[in-house]
């Protein structure tokens, strides 16, 4: 799959649509000190479609998800070898502008991580990284970002309440409201359900789902319902190893390798 | 009653009874100590105190105007010069250089540093600046005060930044904030109750000292309020005046030593103040 440049889905009523690949990730190593925790990972992202990392715990899936936007930059005796390209350019090379890619590249994390300030705050502090916007715009594009995470109606009477004061699934909503705030390309989801309710998940889910008319989305998860949910491509991992990346329909319903089968059907993992 | 189970609780009875022993030990000594301090303290407290010089032997009126106003000065002074330094320094510590050799290196000699006596830190002033610039200076003693505001300020900045939580910074690095960014906007935000309580506490521990001034600024029986001059002070004060015969001396050394007791306890009440109101997690 990762040789070719685009896909083509049947998106309901028969209709085809082509989505060209948005990142490339090509026979990716990644270390921790000595260890080898991702060996020759090649797959893609395509543009608008959520492409879901599933595996068992220590696969690598996360530490996938952290090469794409160079998270494991931020600690020593980490490093990935191998290609990663956004649009054609090398993500993994040393003179990228590290802040410029993560505003491309957005992510939301498993546990919500609010910050210290308003609600409104939380959103408008990373638009003013790259933005000086009278106030009046500032509020209109605050209000556009609560709305476009589903939060809005929620928390438009306490905007100037601590994000902090919200539910954890409100905390999350805040989270993606916030890096979607900022415009991203692509958005990477880390587990972002694992720490909520059912129906706070559900919530999320549905916003993954809208999100994706426009970014591209990439989601690690546990929970293979999920996956399937949510996702139009998977990419099953096992030991750091890639076992088999193609569209979601297929990897449940007839995988071409038996470890994947033996995972979704719940025999490991 | 099973045997075993009386063996018990007989030991629990006497690791109780040592306990309960060795706190009321302390806190006996402690009560004491506090007691005749406000007893002797509070009858030589009277309106002079604040409003008159600390007068010469042998004369019946007098106070400790010029070493209240002096103290405070070269307290605020010293906290002015160690805050921002410990506080750059334990924000290394504690981000850019975690994962560092040389923090380790510099974190074993802060923790040296802390536990120094304080005379050692003032005979190093004496010999660093007052030698050199020819004499005893308000402006020595607030270094000397400042060298141990430093360590302090350095432990708790770090202890109190590495209680942010990774995920947070994570979070904040993920939308391309530069970690300058991270650290002041995010993590100093996330821990500015601890880092306030840092350095309220470092307050009230320089406030009290009186070796590292007495090689430094000295003091002075008039009013002075020239950096470059001795200054009078608190706590050489009453070290000089509770030596002496002359009971008004003693007198107003006791008002002296409840002054700053009661500015340290009041201190130490705002630092409990401010930690508890950290943000619910």
């Amino acid at each position: 799959m990762s040789g070719t440049d685009s896909v083509t889905l049947s998106e309901g009523a028969g209709s085809m649509v082509n989505h060209p690949v948005k990142l490339a990730v090509k026979n990716l190593d990644f270390f921790y000190g000595q260890t080898r925790a991702l060996k020759g990972i090649n797959l893609s992202l395509y543009k608008n479609i959520v492409t879901a990392f599933i595996g068992p715990s220590g696969c690598g899936k996360s530490t996938l998800l952290r090469v794409l936007n160079r998270m494991y930059d931020l600690y020593p005796a980490q490093r990935a070898t191998g290609e990663v390209l956004l649009d054609g350019q090398n993500v993994l090379d040393p003179k990228l502008d590290l802040n410029l890619l993560r505003a491309r590249v957005g992510m939301v994390f498993q546990k919500p991580t609010p910050f210290p300030m308003t609600i409104y705050d939380n959103i408008a502090f990373g638009i003013k990284l790259y933005e000086k916007l009278p106030k009046s715009e500032m509020d209109g594009r605050v209000e556009q970002a609560l709305k476009g995470a589903a939060l809005w109606n929620e928390v438009k009477d306490k905007l100037n309440a601590s994000g902090l004061s919200l539910s954890g699934g409100q905390q999350q909503r805040l989270c993606i409201a916030r890096t979607v705030a900022i415009k991203p390309e692509v958005i990477l989801f880390d587990e972002p359900c694992s720490a909520l309710d059912p129906i706070s998940t559900a919530k999320v889910e549905e916003l993954i789902d809208e999100l994706k008319s426009q970014y591209t989305i990439a989601i690690v998860t546990h929970n293979m319902q999920q996956a399937a949910r949510v996702s139009q491509f998977t990419a099953f991992m096992y030991l750091g190893d890639l076992v088999e990346f193609d569209e979601t329909n297929k990897i449940f319903t007839k995988p071409s390798k038996k470890q994947t089968q033996e995972y979704i059907t719940g025999r490991f993992g | 009653m099973n045997p075993i189970y009386a063996s018990r609780r007989r030991k629990d009875i006497i690791i109780r009874g040592l306990c309960v022993a060795a706190a009321a030990f302390g806190i006996g000594w402690l009560t004491l100590i506090l007691g005749s301090l406000l007893w002797n303290g509070l009858s030589s407290l009277g309106l002079n105190v604040f409003t008159q010089m600390t007068p010469p032997p042998g004369v019946k009126d007098g106070g400790l105007l010029n070493a209240i106003v002096g103290s405070l000065i070269m307290t605020v002074i010293g906290v002015a010069i160690g805050a921002p330094l410990g506080m750059f320094a334990g924000t290394y510590l504690a981000e850019y250089g975690r994962h560092d050799k040389l923090s380790s290196v510099i974190r074993f000699i802060n923790d040296i540093l802390l536990s120094a006596p304080s005379i050692i830190i003032g005979l190093f002033i004496y010999g660093a600046v007052v030698v050199p610039m020819g004499g005893f200076s308000a402006f020595a003693g607030s270094l000397a005060l400042a060298v141990i505001v430093i360590p302090v300020v350095v432990r708790t900045t770090e202890d109190m930044l590495a209680l942010v939580p990774t995920a947070l910074r994570e979070a904040a690095s993920a939308l391309g904030l530069p970690r300058a960014y991270v650290i002041t906007r995010i993590a100093y935000k996330a821990a500015r109750a601890g880092l306030i309580t840092g350095i309220l506490l470092a307050t009230a521990r320089v406030a009290g000292e009186t070796a590292p001034l007495l090689f430094t600024a000295l003091s002075n029986q008039f009013w002075s309020v020239d950096l470059t001059k001795t200054m009078a002070n608190l706590p050489v004060t009453i070290n000089n005046f509770v030596n002496n015969p002359d009971p008004n001396w003693k007198s107003l050394a006791w008002a002296g030593a409840l002054l700053i007791t009661l500015s340290v306890l009041t201190l130490n009440i705002v630092a409990r103040y401010v930690g508890a109101e950290r943000t619910p997690k």
